[in-house]
């Protein structure tokens, strides 16, 4: 399948005045694209959970979103610390967020089962002191 | 019901994007927890909460959501209704509770979520 588009947004850490936004300039590329609006919720969702993942729990990342003629995919990765217990990250509830994230709304324990809801596929990789990917696909039909 | 009813109701004050108060709503999701909004919001959706930082209106954006009530007072910062603003969101502020918004709200017709 052909690659139509390529882009990556790096994420900093704490950084919640612009987290967000790499989320949001995605969405503006998708409407430019044409793709169905209630798509294109779903693919906002996981990747702002994603992004706000990045900003709350880790040191810094990126995401990088691969745009096909049928699909996108959305690579999640940071740079540690990981998730030493992926199975009870991904628990509704489960959270370790700081007080701050709290404040900001996040830390419900909703981040990663939001994200796998919204999606067609969802693949999370991590190791502890190294790094999380997370990889999203959601089909266009 | 429309955003110019809910703001009578509520007795709310718009704090931007006054010409969207013709615009119709079917129901309301209420709730400070952004990830819950993320997780549970419907099409047309309405947003009741007390939390006023740039990732409501971030939250906000990601749903289509196109009107936010802040209760219990609170009002964002300038940079924040002005985010909003760009968004094309409406922003409505009221003294009510959370508890008393949403009770006159769904009293008057506008239904929640449907977890069903």
């Amino acid at each position: 399948m052909e690659e139509l588009l390529s882009v990556k947004y790096d994420i900093e850490s704490g950084d919640f005045i612009r987290g967000g936004e790499a989320s949001s300039n995605l969405k503006k590329l998708l409407n430019q694209l044409g793709i169905r609006s209630d798509i294109i919720k779903r693919i906002c969702v996981a990747c702002y959970e994603a992004e706000m993942n990045i900003v709350i729990h880790s040191v810094g990342g990126y995401i990088e979103a691969k745009i096909y003629s049928d699909h996108i995919e959305i690579i999640a990765y940071d740079y540690g610390p990981g998730i030493p217990n992926i199975e009870l990250a991904m628990q509704e509830g489960y959270s370790t967020a700081s007080d701050i994230a709290r404040e900001m709304g996040f830390g419900g324990g909703m981040g990663l089962p939001n994200i796998k809801r919204s999606s067609d596929e969802f693949y999370i990789k991590s190791e502890v002191g190294k790094y999380t990917e997370i990889k999203i696909i959601i089909y266009f039909n | 019901m429309k955003l110019s009813e809910i703001k009578e109701l509520i007795k709310a004050e718009v704090l931007c994007n006054e010409e969207m108060l013709s615009m119709e709503t079917t129901c309301a999701f209420g709730s400070d927890l952004m990830s819950d909004v993320l997780a549970f919001s419907c099409r047309d959706t309405i947003l009741i909460t007390g939390l006023t930082n740039i990732q409501t209106i971030r939250t906000a954006e990601m749903l289509d959501i196109k009107c936010i009530i802040f209760v219990r007072n609170k009002r964002p910062d300038e940079s924040i209704v002005e985010l909003a603003k760009e968004k094309g969101m409406c922003l409505l502020a009221t003294r009510h509770t959370m508890f008393t918004t949403c009770g006159i709200l769904y009293s008057n017709g506008l239904k929640g979520v449907d977890m069903e």
